[in-house]
C-alpha cells in the first residue's frame, strides 16, 4: 500500500473517532480520552517529527507549530476543534504532497529528453548499452521509432527524425548519409547507423538537460525576495502571537487569557510561509521547462524574469534577421537581354564555390555546359576572366572594370554588385543580396506588440544594404559599416539609453557575437541546436532559427511573473487578512489552517499553469 | 568539481532553502543550490575533503528533514 493511501486512511479513522467523541453519551474524561485518541491518530506523526526537530535544534517548523497549536486548544478545552483542525492539516498537507509531486512528475515528463539506451555495435554484435559507456568513433544503430542516443555522422542509412523534443519544431528534418544526427531526435522511419563524434556527457541532449536542471540556481529577484521575507516572516509572526497571548490580559480590564490564548495559537498556524516557498521556484521552473518544451532555452530564472522588462531588441543582420545566404535581387542588363547577362555571368563564375557564384548559378537555373568555357582565370581581388562562346568575359567589381578601361558606376543597390563587361564592352551589373528570414518582419511587429520601445540592427555591411534591409522590417534605428568592436560600443550606448528597469536584449547568431551577447543584459542566441559555441554564449537560446520564438519567449517570461504576481499577492493578502482577524478574535481555526495548507495547495496549482506554455 | 546529490523524500520547500542556507556555510563547499522541484542539490566542492563534506552535507540533511535523506549518485 503506498504511503498515500495509509495516510487517507488513517485520516479517516480518525475521522470516525472523533464522530464517535462528539455524539457517544459519555462522561467527560471519558470524552477527552476518545478525543486525545483521536487527535493521537491523526496527528501523531506530526508529534513525534516536532518532537525530533526540537532535539536537533529546529524549532519554529510547520510540525512544531501546529503541534503548539492544536495542543492549546486542548488546554482551553477547544477538543473537538484540538483534533478537526489537526485532521483538516493533514488533509491539506496531503493535497499539497500530491499537487506537489504532480508537478514534480510533469516537469520531469516534460524534460524526458533522455536516451535510455543505445546499440552500439562492437565485434559484429549489436548490444545494448548505456549511452554514457559509448565512446567516440563507435557505431551505434538507431531504429525507428527509437530516440537517437548520442551525437554522431550518419553513415549509413536514411530516414526523417523529430526534433521536437530539442527544437519545439513538429516539421520532420530529413537526415541522409553525410549528415549530422543530434541526440534527443527521435528517429522515425529509417534504420539508421551513425559513428558517434562526442560522449554522452558532451552531447546536444546531456548539454541541453544540464542547463534546464540548473537554470533554477540562477534565481529570480522574486525567488531571492520570497527566501528573505520567509527567514524573517515566521519569527516576527510568532513573536506577535507569544505578545498577543500575554500583554493584552495584563492590559485590558475584561479580557479572558483564554480568549487571547486561542488567538495566538491561530498567529502560529498562519506563520508558515510554505505556500510562497514552494510555488515561486516552482513557478519560475515551470515557465523554463514549458519554454524549453517549445525550444527555447532559458539559462536561469533570472533571465526569465528580466525577459518581461524587454524595452531594447538589438539584433545583428547577418545570420540573424537575414539568412546569411545570397540570392540574385536585381539585373540590370546594357544592349543586352537580362537573360543573356545572367547566363554569361552564371558562365563566367561557373568554376568558382563562393557564395556569390553559387548564388549566380542557382539564379540561372539550368545546367552548366563545360565546353561553352575556356581559359578561366580568377584575378583575386577583382573578380574572374573568362572566355565563353569565345568571347571574353570580364566579372567583377568595379576595381576590375577599371583595370580593362571600362567605365562604369556603382549604383547605391543594397548588395553585393558583379559588374560584367562582354567582348570588351559594357554589359550591366547583376546584384546579389542577402535574403531577408520570412519570419523576420512577424517578428519585429510581435515584439512591438509585446512593448518593445525600440528595435536597432547592428551591422558590419555598408549602409545602404543596412538601411534597405531596416525599412523592410520596419525597424527603429541602424548602425552599419561597424567592426566587431563597434558592436559592443553601440550596445553599450544604447544601454546608457534604457530607463532604469528596462533591459536591453541582443539577439545574434552566437558564433561571433560573443562579447555582445555577453555585454547586453539578455543575450539570446538564434539556431542553436548543433552550434556549441551558442548555447556557450548566449542567456537564451532559440534551438531553431525562427526569430518570432523572441517574442514567444518574452510572453513566457510575463505569463510566469503573472502567475508569480498573483501567488504573492494572494497567498499574503489571505494570510494577512487572517491574521488581521485573528487578531480581533472574529477568526477560527479552521479559517487559519485554510490560510496555511489551503493557500498553499492552491498556489501550487496556479504555479502549475506556467508549464503550460501552448496558450499563449 | 561539481557534484550532484539526490535528495529522497524531500518533501517541504522551506527545509529545502534551511538546507540550502547550512550547506552553504559548509567548508569547502560553493554555490550550493537545492532544486526542490528535481530533488537535486548542486554545489562545488573540493576534491580531497569530499568524504567529509558528504557526511557534513547528510547530517545537515538529517537534522533540518529527517524523512529525507541522501543519495550520492
Amino acid at each position: 500500500m503506498s504511503e498515500f493511501k495509509k495516510t487517507i486512511i488513517r485520516l479517516a479513522i480518525g475521522l470516525l473517532v472523533l464522530i464517535a467523541a462528539l455524539s457517544l453519551p459519555l462522561s467527560a474524561y471519558f470524552k477527552l480520552a476518545i478525543f486525545l485518541a483521536a487527535y493521537l491518530i491523526s496527528g501523531g506523526d506530526v508529534l513525534l517529527r516536532a518532537v525530533k526537530n526540537i532535539s536537533h535544534g529546529q524549532i519554529f517548523d510547520e510540525n512544531f507549530l501546529m503541534c503548539i497549536a492544536t495542543i492549546g486548544a486542548f488546554f482551553v478545552g477547544e477538543y473537538p476543534e484540538a483534533v478537526a483542525v489537526m485532521l483538516f492539516y493533514q488533509t491539506g498537507e496531503l493535497f499539497q504532497d500530491y499537487a506537489v509531486n504532480r508537478s514534480r512528475k510533469s516537469i520531469t515528463e516534460l524534460m524526458d529528453i533522455r536516451p535510455d539506451y543505445a546499440n552500439v555495435k562492437r565485434n559484429n554484435e549489436l548490444i545494448t548499452v548505456d549511452p554514457e559507456e559509448v565512446a567516440i568513433d563507435e557505431i551505434i544503430v538507431v531504429k525507428a521509432g527509437e530516440k537517437i542516443p548520442l551525437d554522431g555522422k550518419v553513415i549509413e542509412g536514411y530516414s526523417m527524425v523529430d526534433t521536437s523534443a530539442l527544437t519545439g519544431e513538429s516539421v520532420p528534418r530529413e537526415l541522409s548519409v553525410g549528415d549530422d544526427a543530434l541526440s534527443g531526435c527521435i528517429n522515425i522511419n529509417g534504420l539508421l547507423t551513425i559513428k558517434v563524434s562526442k560522449e554522452f556527457g558532451e552531447s546536444t541532449v546531456a548539454k541541453i538537460l544540464d542547463l534546464v536542471e540548473n537554470a533554477s540556481s540562477k534565481k529570480a529577484k522574486a525567488e531571492n525576495f520570497i527566501t528573505k521575507f520567509a527567514r524573517y516572516y515566521t519569527p516576527i509572526v510568532v513573536i506577535a502571537a507569544a505578545l498577543l497571548a500575554v500583554i493584552p490580559p495584563l492590559v485590558l480590564r475584561d479580557a479572558a487569557f483564554q480568549d487571547w490564548i486561542y488567538r495566538a495559537l491561530l498567529f502560529l498556524v498562519v506563520s508558515c510561509p510554505c505556500a510562497l516557498v514552494i510555488s515561486i521556484p516552482l513557478g519560475f521552473f515551470g515557465g523554463i521547462g514549458g519554454a524549453s518544451k517549445s525550444g527555447i532555452l532559458i539559462k536561469g530564472s533570472n533571465y526569465l524574469e528580466a525577459l518581461a522588462e524587454a524595452e531594447i531588441i538589438v539584433f545583428d543582420k547577418t545570420g540573424t534577421l537575414t539568412k546569411g545566404t545570397f540570392k540574385v535581387s536585381e539585373i540590370h542588363p546594357v544592349d543586352i537581354s537580362e537573360s543573356e547577362l545572367l547566363e554569361m555571368t552564371a558562365y563566367a563564375e561557373s568554376y568558382s564555390n563562393h557564395p556569390i557564384s553559387l548564388s549566380l548559378k542557382k539564379a540561372y537555373a539550368s545546367d552548366i555546359d563545360n565546353t561553352r568555357i575556356t581559359d578561366v582565370e580568377e584575378i583575386p581581388g577583382h573578380g574572374v576572366k573568362a572566355v565563353v562562346d569565345s568571347k571574353t568575359v570580364f566579372a567583377g567589381n568595379i576595381k576590375l572594370m577599371k583595370s580593362i578601361g571600362i567605365d562604369c558606376r556603382n549604383n547605391d543597390a543594397a548588395g553585393t554588385i558583379v559588374h560584367v563587361a562582354i567582348g570588351g564592352k559594357y554589359a550591366g551589373c547583376v546584384i546579389i543580396s542577402d535574403e531577408i528570414k520570412e519570419d523576420a518582419a512577424a517578428a519585429v511587429n510581435k515584439l512591438k506588440a509585446e512593448g518593445i520601445n525600440k528595435t536597432v540592427m547592428l551591422t558590419g555591411d555598408s549602409k545602404a544594404v543596412g538601411f534597405k534591409v531596416s525599412s523592410q522590417l520596419g525597424l527603429d534605428e541602424v548602425y552599419a559599416e561597424l567592426l566587431p568592436s563597434d558592436k559592443v560600443s553601440e550596445v553599450e550606448k544604447l544601454l546608457a539609453q534604457k530607463s532604469g528597469k528596462g533591459k536591453l536584449v541582443f539577439v545574434g547568431d552566437g558564433i561571433n557575437d560573443a562579447p555582445v551577447l555577453s555585454r547586453s543584459d539578455i543575450g539570446i542566441a538564434m539556431g542553436g541546436l548543433g552550434s556549441d559555441a551558442a548555447i556557450e554564449a548566449a542567456d537564451v537560446v532559440i534551438m531553431n532559427d525562427e526569430l518570432t520564438k523572441i517574442a514567444t519567449s518574452i510572453s513566457i517570461s510575463k505569463k510566469t511573473l503573472r502567475i508569480v504576481k498573483q501567488n504573492i499577492i494572494f497567498a499574503l493578502g489571505i494570510k494577512g487578512i487572517v491574521l488581521a482577524m485573528s487578531a480581533f478574535g472574529l477568526a477560527n481555526m479552521w479559517e487559519a489552517v485554510f490560510s496555511d495548507v489551503g493557500v498553499s495547495v492552491i498556489a501550487i496549482l496556479n504555479s502549475a499553469r506556467a508549464l503550460n506554455v501552448k496558450k499563449l | 568539481m561539481k557534484k550532484v546529490f539526490k535528495l529522497k523524500n524531500l518533501g517541504c520547500a522551506n527545509c529545502a532553502s534551511k538546507m540550502e542556507r547550512e550547506i552553504n556555510k559548509l567548508n569547502g563547499v560553493k554555490n550550493a543550490t537545492i532544486n526542490f522541484i528535481t530533488q537535486k542539490l548542486t554545489f562545488d566542492s573540493e576534491e580531497q575533503n569530499l568524504d567529509e563534506t558528504t557526511e557534513a552535507i547528510k547530517k545537515i540533511v538529517k537534522k533540518i528533514e529527517p524523512n529525507c535523506s541522501l543519495q550520492v549518485t
